[in-house]
């Protein structure tokens, strides 16, 4: 196994991570999904100010042979997007939970991020899919 | 004549390696009331006699090579050197896949990114991809890429009221199931002017055609002005032959620029293989679907070529593709590739003007005849509006039944204001002699 | 940026000079009018080469390609088999190349008689009922297909049939068909023989299914061994069955899709009936449709307008069915890739038709008895025409599919289809065709048992192919990451200085 998951985070199934970070919360895409999508060579970011309910596609990722849906953790606003990955989405493959988060969201149910997995269930759950 | 290599004695070892008596054996699996149905097919031929009959068949057609052809509407009779069918003809162009597989594919890659580049040339824009199935479809693929531009937030179409019928009815067809407002402006000719009044906040996309239907030269700059005013993109349709003269629609302000590149070195064929070109800005390239070309280096540095951005297909990103295009148009584009390198910009020119005084020529004789007079709102390029005194069916029969021509198309066909009204096309495949005698012909029906 | 190293062959616009040309058109034989000053182009940046310099530069490109001419294509899935010469003879007869698509029918009765022929032979040798020749290509097809499936619920009043039944083995045109028909996919899983789950299908259909969109053999190259169960299924549900005629090179004269339950299937003239693929096209997708989707086929359709007699043959012309989808492209069809569609299967007959499929499903299955103690296979079944092999090995976990692929390279064969069907890890897909020899198919095995050895051995030489093409291996996240897709910044035109105003 060669990709990690920080246990200051909280994860979901389709490997997205997110993060209390004061009043917001960061969301990024978690170090096994873009090892299993390789080269990432673009990003698609939403506009600030846009409001997702969970499970809503707020982003898309490209590799050279696959492309991927980045999913909201939890309902909230975007306050912020990571504008620099979109001329630099390689940052996406060498720093996935630091300088590569995708946005700043305000949760509308901040206290429901305990219900996501926490790192080691999500090891656990890729893990199992890698098999 | 079948093609198949295998003698009894490989036969009977290759069944044996696989464990099986009969060749019949490999399909127990197909349900057995179904299986090896009798087909009611003739028999089978050899070569020569194939030709044989194909030839018969073709012969009771008359074609442009014996006939003098006045009609456009969409394909033209223009000359293709003949290097151009030479060349596609090498078996590496010919029975070569898709270029899935870049290191065995740099000729149909490194032809592909010379033929983007030529396209881009032609429409004065910035990326262009490697083909549709034709004009047509090309125009229906520009009205799904500016509903994904807008993602939903914009449903209304405007379509010109000059634009090919055919392509009209194309994208009535494609946008069937999407939920949007097409609108035509169906008003006659005259009035096309209104098309601007249509365009609104809602609209996403704004097609007309340069020239337009009709052959006429309309202003794109005050469309693209109306267009970009409320926000939407335009779309130009435009004739590849035109602009080998004619300012191309990416000066005019066009986002999207599409067309029928069949009068690119591709011959009529009765309606096809033809080729959509599709080009657009670099900012919208993300939306545009079909494949593209892009340039890069192999693992030691030597600039080479591969298909690229192609997680916006279908083989990847499936039910969110940009479109379902798989299968295009590749050696078609390879012989516009082909044709505008050896045209090159002088060449281009010519046949541009040739075209245009030639058609010039044909308008100015046939006006002076009693009965008839064109129409002349507007410059035109290569094709015109007649207005005739006998309905352009009854004219057409005439002018193949005495006097071998192939007639220019009906427009009443389309618009009932536009009865006896006859769409004529001249090429520089129409020889002064030719035009003559269709000046001649016209003035004895009367 | 485009890069200043040395190309396998310049692009055409280096090898441009200025006044330098191709051919020559005569002067005009009418008098000139007055050009439109305002409305012309100053400038247009095309090449300005010799006929020569273009010869050699399109030859020369040419020679940089794999293709069937060159060698074996194995490329699962495309039917790469031997496109008859005669055929191309065929479609350039001047009576064919030269007639415009709007001549009045009187004039084209020869051309109207082949697609009238052929749209008979197509519901032959599928079993249907009606053939619209007009899509231009499979996934056009399909278009056509799931627009007519739409509106046939949609005329009988059946508002909320939206979805479309998908097994996840299938090709990606089928979700991207059915999005762009404005329908809903859902997709089944397969089960581990590699068939629809049946159970899942049969939980999944209700009254909103619309259909089931099948490939048949599928793209494991399996025939669904539930297939009469399946389609009684989604029609009882009321759901119509639309079939993926990719894989129809397994079936000709084996069986009927329509007679198996088929409402409509498109064809890939040029995979079954051998029509050059030419470097990703042109291809053509007539589709065929049962009794009850007659009146909803794509506009138009060539008909007999007044039957024969004893001297006249018969009349034919073109009708619009009275509820069509429309026209799905402008006039009619891809009709030079239908005449040579007309003289492959004329040459063959039904018998002939017959035997492609069969030695197509031998050489299949005869390449597969080479491998499979080499290579892992996921369904351990009789494949038809083509079959699907893993392209690793838990214990050399650094080869890969590609990796393999580009190995063959070196051998002088095309790669199969990598990375697909995606049920698949590391799928090789490997479509022989009946046109192969045995000599072909046993240096074909032979490589890529070297290969599986050399994984083990060697791999390295594996990861550092190919080693003999033009170029070597590319870098595709490159060409992503720098989009480069015109050379017009490396290369502007030269402009006459007289036709620039600035000047």
């Amino acid at each position: 196994m060669n990709w990690s998951a920080p246990d200051d985070r909280r994860y979901t199934e389709t490997d997205e991570w997110i993060m209390i970070a004061g009043d917001t919360a960061k969301v990024g895409i978690t170090d096994y999904a873009q090892d299993q999508l390789s080269d990432i060579v673009y990003v698609e970011l939403p506009a600030t100010g846009a409001s997702f309910d969970t499970g809503d596609i707020i982003a898309i990722v490209e590799s050279v042979k696959a492309a991927a849906d980045v999913h909201m953790p939890l309902s909230g606003v975007v306050t912020e997007a990571n504008r620099d990955l979109e001329d630099q989405p390689d940052k996406v493959n060498s720093d996935p939970h630091g300088d590569a988060w995708f946005i700043k969201v305000k949760l509308h149910h901040p206290s429901k991020i305990d219900a996501l997995m926490d790192s080691e269930a999500y090891a656990h759950h890729c893990a199992a899919r890698n098999n | 004549m079948n093609y198949l290599p295998h003698t009894t004695e490989d036969r009977n070892d290759m069944l044996a390696a696989c464990g099986v008596e009969d060749i019949s054996d490999f399909f127990a699996i197909i349900p057995e009331k179904k299986r090896f149905p009798t087909l009611d097919l003739p028999e089978p031929l050899s070569e020569m006699e194939v030709l044989r009959e194909l030839k018969e068949l073709a012969e009771s057609n008359a074609d442009a090579e014996h006939h003098p052809c006045f009609l456009g509407a969409g394909a033209y009779h223009h000359y293709v050197p003949a290097l151009v069918n030479h060349m596609l003809l090498r078996g590496e162009f010919l029975t070569a896949y898709t270029p899935y597989q870049p290191e065995v594919s740099q000729g149909t890659l490194q032809t592909m990114f010379e033929y983007q580049s030529m396209i881009c040339a032609l429409t004065g824009m910035e990326v262009a991809n490697a083909s549709h199935y034709d004009g047509a479809t090309s125009a229906a693929e520009a009205v799904i890429m500016a509903l994904k531009h807008f993602r939903g937030h914009r449903t209304k179409i405007v379509l010109s009221p000059t634009l090919h019928p055919q392509y009209s009815q194309v994208i009535y067809t494609y946008t069937q199931g999407m939920g949007i407002k097409t609108l035509a402006v169906n008003e006659p000719p005259d009035e096309l002017d209104n098309l601007n009044t249509h365009i609104d906040e809602q609209t996403a996309l704004v097609i007309m055609q340069y020239p337009n239907f009709l052959g006429e030269l309309e202003d794109i700059e005050n469309v693209a002005k109306a267009s970009h005013d409320n926000g939407a993109l335009l779309c130009v349709v435009t004739n590849p032959i035109a602009m080998g003269m004619l300012k191309p629609p990416g000066e005019y302000g066009a986002d999207i620029v599409v067309g029928e590149g069949q009068p690119l070195g591709i011959p009529m064929s009765y309606g096809g293989p033809y080729l959509g070109f599709f080009a657009t800005r670099q900012k919208l390239v993300r939306q545009m679907s079909g494949r593209l070309v892009g340039e890069t280096l192999d693992v030691n540095g030597k600039p080479s070529y591969a298909l690229t951005l192609t997680p916006r297909e279908q083989h990847i990103r499936r039910d969110k593709a940009t479109s379902n295009i798989c299968t295009n148009q590749g050696l078609m584009a390879t012989a516009a590739a082909i044709y505008l390198s050896v045209l090159g910009k002088q060449g281009l020119r010519e046949v541009a003007e040739l075209c245009f005084h030639k058609a010039h020529y044909a308008s100015d004789c046939i006006d002076t005849l009693p009965g008839y007079s064109v129409r002349r709102e507007r410059p035109f390029f290569l094709e015109f509006v007649l207005r005739c005194p006998a309905p352009v069916s009854e004219i057409n029969a005439i002018l193949f039944d005495d006097y071998g021509i192939i007639g220019g198309y009906d427009l009443g066909q389309d618009h009932d204001d536009l009865k006896n009204h006859m769409l004529l096309a001249v090429t520089e495949m129409n020889t002064r002699d030719d035009i003559d005698a269709l000046v001649e012909a016209l003035g004895a029906i009367k | 940026m485009i890069s200043p190293n040395k190309r396998e062959e310049p692009l055409v616009y280096e090898l441009s000079r200025p006044g330098r040309r191709g051919i020559q058109f005569p002067d005009p034989d009418v008098p000139r009018t007055k050009l439109p000053s305002s409305l012309l182009r100053e400038d247009l940046n095309l090449p300005e080469i010799t006929q020569l310099d273009a010869v050699r530069h399109f030859q020369r490109l040419s020679q940089l390609n794999h293709s069937i001419d060159s060698g074996f294509y194995p490329l699962g899935s495309c039917t790469m088999k031997y496109n008859p010469r005669v055929n191309e003879d065929a479609a350039r007869i001047p009576g064919f190349l030269y007639t415009h698509p709007l001549q009045d029918t009187n004039t084209v009765q020869g051309s109207l008689a082949l697609m009238h022929e052929l749209q008979e032979w197509l519901k032959e040798i599928g079993g249907f009922a009606g053939v619209s020749l007009q899509p231009a290509a499979g996934a056009h097809g399909e278009l056509s297909g799931i627009l007519m499936i739409r509106a046939y619920h949609l005329a009988r009043g059946d508002k909320g049939r939206r979805k479309i039944l998908i097994p996840d083995s299938a090709h990606g045109t089928n979700p991207a068909s059915t999005t762009m028909s404005g329908l809903e996919l859902i997709e089944l899983p397969s089960d581990k023989r590699g068939n629809v789950d049946v159970k899942v299908l049969r939980s999944a259909c209700s009254e909103n299914v619309a259909g089931l969109m099948i490939t048949n053999p599928n793209t494991l190259g399996l025939f669904e061994e539930h297939i009469e169960e399946v389609v009684d299924i989604v029609h009882d549900c009321g759901g119509l069955i639309y079939g993926d005629g990719a894989n129809m090179n397994a079936l000709t004269g084996i069986v009927r899709p329509g007679d198996l339950g088929f409402d409509v299937m498109h064809y890939n003239l040029h995979k079954t009936f051998s029509t050059p693929h030419g470097g990703g096209g042109p291809g053509s997708g007539p589709v065929g449709v049962s009794e009850r989707l007659m009146d909803f086929l794509p506009d138009p359709l060539v008909t007999i307008i007044e039957d024969s007699d004893e001297d006249e043959p018969p009349l034919y012309g073109f009708k619009t069915p009275p509820k069509t989808i429309g026209r799905m492209k402008a006039f009619n069809g891809q009709f030079g890739t239908l005449v040579r569609a007309y003289a492959y299967i004329r040459a063959h007959g039904g018998d002939g038709l017959r035997g492609n499929a069969e030695h197509a499903v031998l050489n299949a299955n005869y390449l597969l008895s080479k491998v499979r103690d080499a290579y892992h296979l996921p369904f351990e079944r009789t494949c038809l025409h083509e079959f699907v092999i893993e392209g690793r090995w838990r214990d050399v976990p650094n080869v890969h599919a590609l990796d393999i692929s580009k190995r063959l390279m070196d051998y002088g064969f095309h790669p199969p289809t990598n990375y697909f069907p995606l049920i698949v890890k590391e799928a090789l897909m490997i479509e022989p065709t009946e046109t192969e020899s045995r000599e072909t198919l046993d240096a074909f095995a032979d490589a890529l048992l070297e290969i599986a050895a050399a994984a083990h051995n060697n791999p390295d030489e594996l990861r550092t192919a190919p080693q003999t093409t033009p170029v070597g291996r590319i870098d595709e996240v490159r060409a992503a990451r720098n989009l480069v897709l015109c050379c017009h910044t490396q290369y502007p035109s030269n402009p006459d200085p007289s036709a620039d105003p600035e000047s």
